[in-house]
């Protein structure tokens, strides 16, 4: 890979400032960006880690739910949010296997937006807040399709907060080789209604299903979605599955959620 | 002797000691004075002509030491192809020259076209992309296809190949007219078009090489990731740089896996050595995954129609295939003997079929080197039988427990001469088949099933009774079939003055645990403590020769050698134990490390005799030299046969399609065994490759010739939540009647019996659940093609 | 270069790294630390693993100067003191867990972590837990029962069953 220079503030604010200089990039637990600029795909000038700043870690209970700092790692919130959010502690400590869930964080998982990963399933359908060195963005805002979200050169994520729902289950099918979601489903019951976000399957990164929704919304029964069908259009088809064995998937890995939700 | 030492005894192994504490030492953990950094520079495009490479961008770059491309290697050698095969017509193969760099045209992605040698590999790194920038290659049509490559002449992947063939081969070409008039009056015939999925080896440890030149001497050193370092120079000295053989040293140290792919003499082993030479200083390369990926040499790679003639009550009457053979774009050094004598002379499988009839047609395509991958052959006939066989079950109705004890050898027929060239020296089909029936208690299966469907799941069974050849081979009979070296192997025992023991051995470990079986052996045989017996391996300047570790032949043939050469150290010993006991050769016996007189209390001890042998003061000097060092050479009589019945059951989801292998079972005779604990390991490992190859394990290149599958993000490795554990089993041993330790090999067998056991069991799973469409999937039988099958 | 300082197997110890050296790196070329592995470049095979502070990181993924100050542990540092196997080296040795002895490493170092997390896995928490590190050659089935010996579970017992 290609050099660069390596910084490692302590705070926010010497984060936002570092970020300012040309050609820099954050690093959170690197686990995707290192393997990128592996293969030089990325070549910062300046890496700013955000895994040093104290204020970006940890799980807590907070102001609009359960909030989670931007630079904790994947293991941190699975045994930390276990007792707050079940189902999100659970996709925590499904994330690629023990060593990638102890660097890997959810800021980093957030930001990248890769249309496989688990979280943004967990932030769309909990209808987060996504909370960034400068401002808040709501979840439906933020994701702008693969790899690409709200955020701006240089801002970063500083904290993730959930609405914790009544009930929920995420279900993950294995893409067979690197383990990422293949497809997988996150289901969330509000009192307001259910949610249900798809990863891994569309080009467009992940979305809400809403015609499961508004049925899950009516009945939360697997058995509410039996005469839908996921449409196979704008889904991935790849060497590991083609568009309708996706769409096939996200019917199956939903109404498996809804049974799972708790 | 104690239990957990002499033959038989599951001795834990020595080597893990070094290896559990991180001081096992690989190639690439080696770090020598003034070393540089080699990086390849490799073809981004399947197909192209090199148009310019523009060295120098990158002569002055930082740290950049030398640059080489084809053109400083265009009057060397090419890498051989190892196995001479002439076509049906007597025609000899087309075998195009392998070049070190690629000169001329690039054929592979990965192709190396070029090298930089710098201070540094991150400097090396930096260079090699420059100098990718900064060539030209008009890139031409790939050849991907093999069926179309073989069908275009206008498209070629050498100038000089028109059809793209390397040869078209019949075995046995005599045969062919009593086999098709088997076919057409066979009551029944079924017919299946199979896929042997490409595999990549992916040896856990990536290759690496570094060479040394000595201007004082001449001489070379190469150290690198091989599973035999002699053929290695062998190859590099005699065909490609024309070294002198005793100015090159090979090393081997410790190699992190080899499966058939570290068999083969690779360009980059080429290329540090000539680098070193250029620049005075040792040159090293080691391999990133992804280079693994795109240029190790691949598995497998068949695509097959078997048709099978039986009566209605399923006895087998005659087989006939047709395969095209994939061997990439150059010829790998056995990539001809794979497809062809590893293959075509198994595919009378353990039955008594009076009628077989093989034809493969190898293709060159733009894609990499396909060669000898864990069973090589082997397991492509395995698996074109077993299916065909449980095919035939289903069409007719029959039981495929039943059918397999129809058509099975029995014991009585040893020795058995089969219609495809090989003769089996000894076996009992049916005692490892019973076995295997009882250990996977196929009794209970229905009530397993019917356990399964409450959580969902459709549960089914397959069978696959298997049979092959290794411990490759007599010479004689490789020479006949085109082989270009022997394949004998050789070992010295030195018995030091003190009584301690160096074998020096051609066999190579690289996981198999020689450092531990072998002086078990030794132990035994000579009556010391294997403790005082140590393995010498991987070193030409140590050893005196050998053939290497591949199709499961370092016991039967390595291990033949070493007990040859016992056998002299022993009666070299009893000529000195007469003459100090002042007896008459004839009555001296030796056991439990006492050379002794018979019927006398008079003995020397084996260290008594050693010392002896080196302080000769009373000694025969007169008629026998001092010293107690003994070399044999072992060239086999014939393969070895290892069979086996192996029993898979499976889980298949049918939302997802996802398949689970949730038991196995393996009922395996490899002879006599030496270490059982070793052997199962080896099964295990076997097992664990062939449910990879089966359930996980695809290899994809697009219709450009880019190689979809070229990291773990795409290529689906077996983890430790993809198997369950296995049971496996040797009790059903009828040993090898032609080698003295009456071995026959165990290191491919789970690799070569267990894909077709899978594939069955999904098949019954999907038939029993409903699905009676589907009759065959192609590995490896992912979750979207199991639910592709099922709602087709 | 710049000077990286950090804590190995219990020694402070310090050695040259730019910004893109990785730590698998910064061991085995810096420190001359060759039995931490790698095999991948893509953060899949486990060869590389580490303990970092305590908890398994994949060295090959991970920048040195990221972890400047930090407490590393290796497979150099896993025996015992007086130079005897540790506990779950010698499991792996005693139920035959390794064959080439090249993802080794890596495994007895998830292996250590996970039963410091999680003293009496079951079979299925153990081969989940390894999801991270490949193995080759043994098919799996005897590192999972070495794991399992190793938390002091009867391992032949849970193979069998």
């Amino acid at each position: 890979m290609h050099n660069f220079e390596f910084v490692k503030p302590s705070s926010i604010a010497d984060a936002v400032a570092a970020l300012a200089a040309e050609g820099a990039q954050p690093l959170s637990g690197g686990q995707t960006l290192l393997p990128t600029m592996k293969q030089r795909l990325a070549a910062p000038e300046v890496l700013v880690s955000l895994t040093g700043i104290p204020e970006m870690q940890g799980v807590c209970t907070g102001d609009g739910g359960l909030h989670i700092g931007g630079a904790t790692p994947h293991a941190v919130v699975a045994r930390e949010a276990a007792s707050h959010y079940p189902a999100l502690a659970a996709l925590a400590g499904g994330i690629g296997d023990p060593a990638v869930r102890n660097r890997g964080t959810i800021g980093g998982s957030v930001a990248n937006n890769d249309p496989a990963a688990c979280y943004p399933a967990a932030v769309l359908a909990s209808g987060v807040t996504v909370v960034t060195s400068t401002r808040k963005i709501a979840a439906d805002d933020y994701f702008q399709g693969m790899f690409t979200t709200a955020l701006e050169e240089g801002e970063f994520i500083t904290s993730v907060i959930f609405r914790i729902p009544q009930a929920a289950a995420y279900v993950k099918f294995n893409q067979p080789a690197s383990r990422f979601a293949l497809t997988a489903v996150f289901v969330a019951k509000f009192a307001d209604g259910v949610r249900v976000a798809v990863t891994g399957a569309s080009n467009n990164g992940v979305f809400r299903w809403e015609e499961a929704e508004d049925a899950l919304t009516a009945d939360f029964s697997a058995g509410a979605i039996a005469g839908l069908t996921a449409s196979a259009e704008d889904m991935i088809s790849d060497l590991h599955g083609s568009a309708a064995y996706r769409a096939n998937l996200v019917k199956v890995l939903t109404g498996r959620a809804v049974t799972a939700a708790r | 002797m104690p239990k957990d030492t002499g033959i038989g005894a599951s001795t834990k192994r020595r080597e893990d000691v070094r290896f559990l504490t991180g001081r096992g030492v690989y190639t690439d953990d080696l770090s020598l004075f003034g070393q540089a950094h080699a990086v390849m520079v490799r073809s981004t495009v399947a197909h192209g002509r090199i148009v310019s490479i523009d060295t120098s961008a990158v002569e002055s770059m930082p740290g950049v030491l030398a640059v080489f491309t084809g053109e400083d290697f265009k009057d060397v050698g090419g890498n051989p192809a190892g196995w001479l095969i002439n076509s049906r017509d007597g025609t000899p193969m087309r075998e195009p020259k392998r070049p070190v760099l690629a000169h001329g045209k690039v054929r592979h992605v990965g192709d190396a076209y070029a090298a930089v040698i710098a201070e540094s590999y991150a400097q090396a790194k930096d260079a090699a992309q420059v100098l990718s920038d900064a060539t030209e290659i008009e890139e031409l049509p790939a050849i991907v296809d093999m069926k179309a490559a073989a069908a275009d002449a206008s498209n070629r992947v050498h100038d000089e190949i028109p059809d793209n063939i390397c040869f078209d081969w019949g075995w046995i070409e005599d045969n062919r007219a009593a086999v098709d008039a088997a076919m057409k009056a066979a009551p029944h015939v079924v017919t299946l078009e199979l896929t042997n999925n490409r595999l990549v080896p992916n040896a856990m440890e990536p290759r690496a090489s570094i060479g040394e030149y000595f201007p004082g001497t001449g001489d070379y050193k190469l150290t690198t990731t091989s599973q035999n370092p002699h053929l290695t120079r062998l190859l590099i000295c005699a065909f490609v740089m024309g070294i002198p053989e005793n100015k090159l040293q090979v090393v081997a140290p410790d190699v992190g896996g080899g499966f058939g792919s570290k068999i083969y003499h690779y360009g980059e082993e080429a290329l540090v050595l000539a680098a070193a030479k250029r620049l005075g200083r040792p040159v090293r390369w080691t391999a990133e995954r992804t280079e693994s990926f795109l240029s190790d040499a691949h598995g497998r790679d068949h695509v097959t129609k078997i048709e099978l003639g039986c009566t209605k009550e399923g006895d087998i009457l005659a087989i006939r295939t047709e395969t095209y053979a994939n061997v990439g774009a150059y010829l790998s050094n056995f990539s001809t003997a794979t497809p062809t004598f590893l293959h075509g002379t198994l595919m009378a499988g353990p039955y008594k079929v009076p009628h077989v009839y093989v034809n493969v047609k190898t293709v060159f395509t733009n894609t990499a080197p396909v060669d000898a991958y864990r069973g090589a052959g082997r397991p492509e006939a395995t698996y074109s039988i077993e299916r065909v066989v449980d095919k035939m079950c289903r069409e007719l109705g029959l039981d495929p427990f039943e059918v397999r004890r129809r058509n099975l050898l029995t014991p009585d027929q040893f020795p058995y001469t089969t219609p495809v060239g090989l003769v089996y020296d000894t076996g009992n089909y049916q005692a490892t088949l019973d076995k295997a029936v009882d250990l996977a208690d196929v009794a209970g299966f229905e009530a397993r099933r019917a356990e399964s469907a409450k959580r969902g799941k459709l549960r089914g069974m397959g069978l696959s009774t298997w049979i092959e050849a290794c411990g490759i081979a007599p010479s004689h009979l490789v020479g006949v079939l085109g082989a270009r070296v022997g394949l004998y192997d050789a070992a010295t025992v030195r018995v030091n003055a003190t009584g301690t023991i160096s074998v020096m051995t051609g066999a190579h470990s690289h996981g198999q645990g020689h450092e531990t079986v072998f002086p078990q052996i030794v132990a035994e045989k000579l009556g010391i403590p294997a403790s005082s017996v140590e393995i010498v391996h991987g070193d030409t300047a140590k050893i005196p020769f050998g053939m290497g570790s591949y199709g499961s032949r370092s016991l039967a043939v390595a291990g033949s050698a070493m007990d040859r050469a016992i056998d002299k150290i022993i009666a070299k010993g009893k000529k000195i134990a007469a003459h100090m006991l002042e007896a008459a050769e004839g009555d001296i016996t030796f056991a439990d490390g006492k050379f002794s007189v018979a019927g006398t209390d008079k003995a020397k001890t084996f260290g008594e005799i050693a010392f002896s042998a080196y302080v000769p003061h009373n000694y025969p000097l007169e008629t026998l030299e001092p010293g107690l060092e003994e070399t044999a050479f072992y060239d086999p009589a014939n393969f070895t046969y290892p069979a086996g019945a192996y029993i898979c059951e499976v889980e298949v989801d049918e939302g997802t399609g996802k398949v689970d292998v949730v038991a196995f079972t393996c009922a395996d005779d490899f002879g006599n065994v030496m270490n059982p604990m070793i052997v199962e390991g080896q099964v295990h490992g076997g097992v664990g490759q062939g449910i990879g190859q089966a359930v996980l394990e695809s290899t994809s290149y697009d219709e450009n010739g880019q190689l979809l599958t070229g990291s773990y993000m795409d290529y689906a490795m077996p983890r430790a939540d993809d198997v369950p554990f296995y049971t496996v089993d040797h009790s059903c041993s009828t040993p090898c009647t032609h080698n003295p330790l009456g071995v026959k090999g165990c290191g491919e067998a789970g690799a070569i019996g267990s894909p077709p056991a899978v594939v069955n069991a999904v098949i019954d799973a999907l038939q029993r659940g409903g699905h009676s469409h589907v009759t065959h999937i192609d590995m490896p039988v992912s979750p979207n093609r199991v639910w592709q099958a099922m709602n087709a | 270069m710049t000077k990286v300082t950090m804590t190995v197997n219990g020694k402070s110890v310090s050695a040259e790294a730019e910004g893109r050296t990785l730590l698998v790196n910064y061991l085995r070329e810096g420190l001359g630390l060759t039995g931490t592995h790698v095999g991948c470049d893509t953060s899949q095979c486990g060869a590389c693993v580490v303990h970092v502070d305590g908890k398994a990181v994949k060295s090959c993924t991970v920048f040195a100067m990221d972890v400047a100050g930090s407490e590393v542990r290796t497979i150099e540092g896993m025996a015992n003191a007086d130079g005897s196997l540790g506990v779950v080296q010698q499991a792996f040795q005693d139920h035959h867990g390794l064959q080439c002895g090249f993802c080794t490493p890596g495994m007895v170092m998830t292996t250590a972590a996970l039963l410091a997390n999680n003293p009496k896995p079951t079979e299925a928490e153990v081969r989940h837990e390894l999801e991270g590190n490949i193995c080759r050659c043994t098919g799996y089935h005897n590192i999972v029962k070495a794991v399992l010996a190793a938390s002091g579970q009867d391992a032949g017992a849970m193979a069998a069953e």
